[in-house]
């Protein structure tokens, strides 16, 4: 076996030293009746010849993973430089430790020091910490920190046009915290949170989430929802699901939130059937001590070298145990790496660039579907590089017939929404081009009733 | 001595932002007319400026390419990280990982779309079930925290279930990873801390004092810390089932038992692994990890949803009534589920025993080694790693002196003061990679630092000398909080 260097000569001189006679003597703490006397059911040892054709066969089964695809719902196919994963393929990155040793680990920490700039910066926000696991557990995690400070205000309010698995995860973690989590309804003809639910928010407010572009790629009135928590104390949380979208969007800063997170998949990062992703998480100043996660910071060494360590380090689980900010340890590091990498590479204009090439496509799909089929454009709210469909009949029909033609078309609503048998959310960025966009528009029209 | 730490070359990297030219680009994207973002969204959604460095693709290559250099690696050589298990990551994890057919996938794909991703997914919660020795076995957490977030989650739900919602405790030893009492109050359970004995272990008689009908379960992490196997897990299981509790497994230490013993077998009701660790994943410089969670029978229905199964010759998703619920977006992190999965069909049952043999071996010759030299505050036999402290470190040298100068020597330092029942710990786990020649070197670099304290101190306090910064000033950096950068903070 390649991975285990230690010779049966070895083993010998080393079990003489050690002064037993054999391996399971080592093992002697261990109850007998505890020991497996037998193989355990697992398959036969494979080369890597052989794991690689077995690998391969199994790939072919993930035909999606080949059909032009027009869905995002949180996750999104973007173009990554080739240089990313080149660089991310450095053992110093990615077989390194956590750096908890700052002398050996100068690379992972000026990495995420210069992580966390961008991150802010693309935020308009103060302070961003070195990752989170993904979007939801960063939203959830912005709750529980909203809690904590807000002490006996203990509601909870999510738009309801976020993605329905940020919601679900936040009422898991919550259960114990919250009184209440309650969930500002949609307007139907705008694709945003009602006006009228605004009114809701009351006194006993934590916290007020909402997403934008939104679940249904509507961009909300952010700024009066951002109002609406301010003027009941309530901390102002945005979610970014679609982080490319802040290369053209106002920034979470701009609307005066205290606390923003997302998911920074998106950032040149593969789908990977979902994970890993990475979530972020972006707050003010003042309330920095009660972030969760891991922190960098700029210090000097003690021969005055600027240099950079893990910081703050009062908030976690190894130091405060039961009374940390948040359990978090091991976050998602090499991704925090990659879309470090990412954004150092497309830089100030490349990202505009590439939210431009996104809204234009999204804006041309729309026009097309709705000169060119009977589908209508369901929500009159503004989006970004995702929209919502109405089709005829249901959509979980028109993507089984779009996917006989090999296109998948979008998310079907109902597949998290009751009642939206008619809805298709779709998403195009600019790993499309027009051509495949006019092809959308071709297939689409003929599986919903031809052309109009 | 001939250590592996010899002087390197390295090259000085300023910041990204340092490097910044107005006007360079490192992007290559098609040609698109350009058009306003006025035209098409309101003035009050769009963003005013953005404020990105602009690098040539030279200069992006450059700067992570040497920024790298100020990084040790698992690849570099030896890094005994106790309770991190720092083994080889297998080159071959990465190319499967990187094969479009999986890491094209979209999450919202139609599921006859996916069986490859499914099926691997299906394979990998049967195989873990199996080597655990569990019922069924969740691919959802994120990390191993999160794993010990569900566990207790599962344990939660299960009491609720029975209408035993006093039982709102959770017993955790002293010698316990910080992650086990920060876990128990995000799921709202108050912790008690329970002192080990003067082995280190578990004292069951201790563990029957405190047990009650408001004891939800305990965390054990076994072997624990210290390496130290308890030896009593059967009469301790039994004690806390008698109780009417749960035992909670932290799979930290996996390694030390895979394919030789299993924890569902000494009555562990639920247990996360860390892929990261065990399952030879990498670490990638502080995650992706992933942290699966088995359980016994009767708590298969409170995992955290969805579930892979196998209907009708198709692999697909199910939800449970009884669920905890969601956990995090989609189905955890499978590209790092991806690489474990490889690693397994590599093992194979044939070698998957001998994972657990031979680290346990490299940790008894380490400690046979450095015994004489080093002292061990509980003197019990041990398996995968050992602990040893700083009382026998003359001269006022500290563990962190000694793991300072093990850098100059071309080691990672192991663990320090952890677990925080031994005095300036040093906590060594050098896991079934390591060749016996790596092993000696590292041993003779050990002793060589203990006689340097003796002889010449000096020489280990200003530790280390070799490489481009020595012992950053913590405090200053907590105190004035420099997080991101600014011009003026040069």
């Amino acid at each position: 076996m390649r991975y285990f260097p230690i010779t049966d000569k070895e083993r010998t001189e080393m079990l003489e030293k050690i002064g037993v006679s054999s391996v399971k003597d080592l093992f002697k703490p261990v109850p007998s009746e505890l020991m497996l006397d037998e193989e355990l059911d697992l398959p036969e040892a494979k080369s890597e010849m052989e794991i690689i054709k077995h690998m391969e066969e199994l790939g072919m089964e993930n035909l999606a993973s080949e059909m032009p695809s027009f869905q995002g719902g949180g996750i999104y196919r973007h173009y990554c430089p080739s240089l990313v994963d080149q660089l991310l393929l450095r053992s110093e990155f990615y077989t390194s430790y956590t750096p908890y040793q700052p002398e050996v680990s100068q690379g992972t920490l000026q990495t995420i020091f210069e992580f966390q700039t961008m991150i802010s910066n693309l935020f308009g926000m103060p302070v961003s910490n070195a990752s989170m696991y993904d979007g939801a557990t960063a939203a959830a995690e912005a709750v529980l920190m909203a809690l904590k400070i807000a002490r006996k205000k203990k509601k909870v309010f999510l738009a309801a046009t976020m993605h329905p698995h940020y919601i679900e995860t936040i009422k898991t973690y919550v259960e114990f915290f919250a009184d209440s989590v309650e969930l500002l309804e949609m307007d139907d003809k705008t694709g945003k949170v009602k006006e009228s639910e605004l009114a809701r928010i009351d006194d006993q407010a934590a916290c007020v989430l909402f997403q934008y572009p939104n679940y249904f790629g509507v961009i909300e009135d952010v700024h009066a929802l951002a109002n609406a928590a301010r003027d009941k104390k309530a901390l102002v949380i945005p979610v970014i699901a679609e982080v490319t979208s802040l290369g053209i969007l106002t920034t979470p800063g701009d609307i005066g939130a205290d606390i923003a997170v997302g998911e920074g998949q998106a950032l040149g990062m593969p789908m990977h059937f979902g994970g890993p992703g990475l979530g972020l998480f972006t707050c003010s100043d003042k309330l920095v001590r009660k972030m969760p996660g891991r922190l960098v910071g700029q210090t000097v060494d003690r021969n005055g070298n600027s240099c950079y360590v893990l910081t703050l380090a009062a908030r976690e689980q190894h130091i405060k145990r039961e009374k940390a900010t948040s359990n978090i340890c091991t976050n998602q590091g090499l991704m925090a790496t990659s879309a470090a990498m990412y954004l150092a590479t497309m830089g100030k204009s490349g990202l505009k660039k590439v939210a431009m090439m996104n809204l234009k496509r999204a804006e041309y799909l729309k026009k097309k579907i709705v000169e060119d089929t009977a589908c209508k454009i369901r929500f009159d709210g503004p989006t970004y590089n995702e929209f919502t469909i109405t089709v005829p009949g249901s959509a979980k029909d028109v993507l089984e017939e779009m996917r006989a033609e090999g296109v998948i078309c979008g998310i079907p609503a109902l597949r998290y929404f009751d009642g939206m048998d008619d809805a298709l959310i779709v998403n195009t960025t600019e790993m499309h081009e027009y051509d495949d966009l006019d092809s959308y528009v071709e297939i689409l029209g003929r599986v919903t009733g031809g052309a109009k | 001595m001939s250590y592996p730490g010899i002087t390197d070359l390295k090259l000085k990297e300023e910041t990204l932002f340092e490097r910044s030219r107005p006007g360079r680009i490192g992007y290559s994207l098609p040609k698109d007319d350009t058009e306003n973002v006025e035209d098409v969204l309101p003035e009050e959604l769009v963003r005013k400026d953005l404020d990105l460095p602009e690098l040539s693709e030279v200069d992006v290559v450059r700067h992570y390419t040497r920024l790298s250099t100020y990084n040790f690696s698992i690849d570099h050589g030896f890094y005994p990280l106790g309770s991190c298990t720092m083994k080889y990551n297998p080159k071959i994890n990465e190319v499967i990982a990187r094969m479009s057919s999986f890491s094209n996938l979209h999450p919202e794909a139609p599921l006859e779309d996916a069986q490859g991703t499914l099926r691997m997914m299906y394979e990998m919660q049967e195989m873990l079930s199996e080597i655990g020795g569990f019922a069924a076995t969740t691919l959802n957490p994120s990390a191993g925290a999160q794993g010990e977030y569900v566990g207790l989650g599962i344990i939660r739900n299960y009491f609720k279930k029975r209408g035993e919602t006093q039982r709102k405790k959770i017993i955790i030893p002293d010698s316990a990873h910080g992650t086990n009492p920060a876990s128990s109050a995000l799921n709202g359970f108050e912790v008690i801390v329970m002192k080990s004995n003067e082995k280190g272990k578990v004292c069951v008689d201790r563990l029957k004092e405190i047990l009650n009908d408001e004891v939800a379960g305990i965390m054990l992490t076994n072997p624990n810390t210290l390496g130290v196997f308890e030896s009593d897990i059967l009469e301790i299981t039994k004690a806390v089932h008698d109780a009417g509790a749960l035992v909670y497994g932290d799979g930290a230490n996996m390694n030390a038992i895979l394919g030789v013993a299993r924890p569902g077998d000494m009555g562990i009701d639920v247990l996360h692994y860390n892929l990261h660790k065990t399952f030879s994943t990498p670490h990638g410089g502080g995650g992706p990890g992933a942290g699966p969670v088995g359980v016994c029978e009767k708590l298969v229905k409170f995992l955290p949803d969805p579930f892979v199964a196998m209907k009708d010759g198709q692999y697909t998703f199910v939800n449970s009534d009884s669920s905890m619920g969601r956990i995090r977006s989609f189905y955890g992190n499978v590209g790092v589920t991806l690489r474990a999965y490889v690693y397994l069909l590599e093992l194979g049952k044939e070698h998957i025993g001998k994972v657990g043999e031979n680290a346990v071996l490299n940790a008894n010759y380490i400690k046979a080694c450095l015994k004489d030299h080093f002292n061990i505050q509980y003197d019990e036999d041990t398996l995968h790693e050992v602990v040893f402290d700083d009382s026998r470190l003359p001269n006022h040298v500290t563990t962190m002196d000694l793991a300072k100068a093990l850098i100059d020597r071309g080691y990672h330092p192991p663990t320090v003061y952890f677990p925080i029942i031994v005095h300036g710990a040093i906590m060594i786990e050098p896991t079934e990679t390591e060749s016996k020649e790596t092993l000696d070197s590292f041993a003779e670099a050990m002793i060589d630092i203990a006689k340097k304290a003796q002889t010449d101190p000096e020489s280990i306090l200003n530790a280390p000398l070799k490489t481009a910064i020595s012992r950053p000033d913590e405090t200053i950096a907590a105190r004035k909080p420099i997080l991101k950068y600014c011009p003026e903070s040069d």
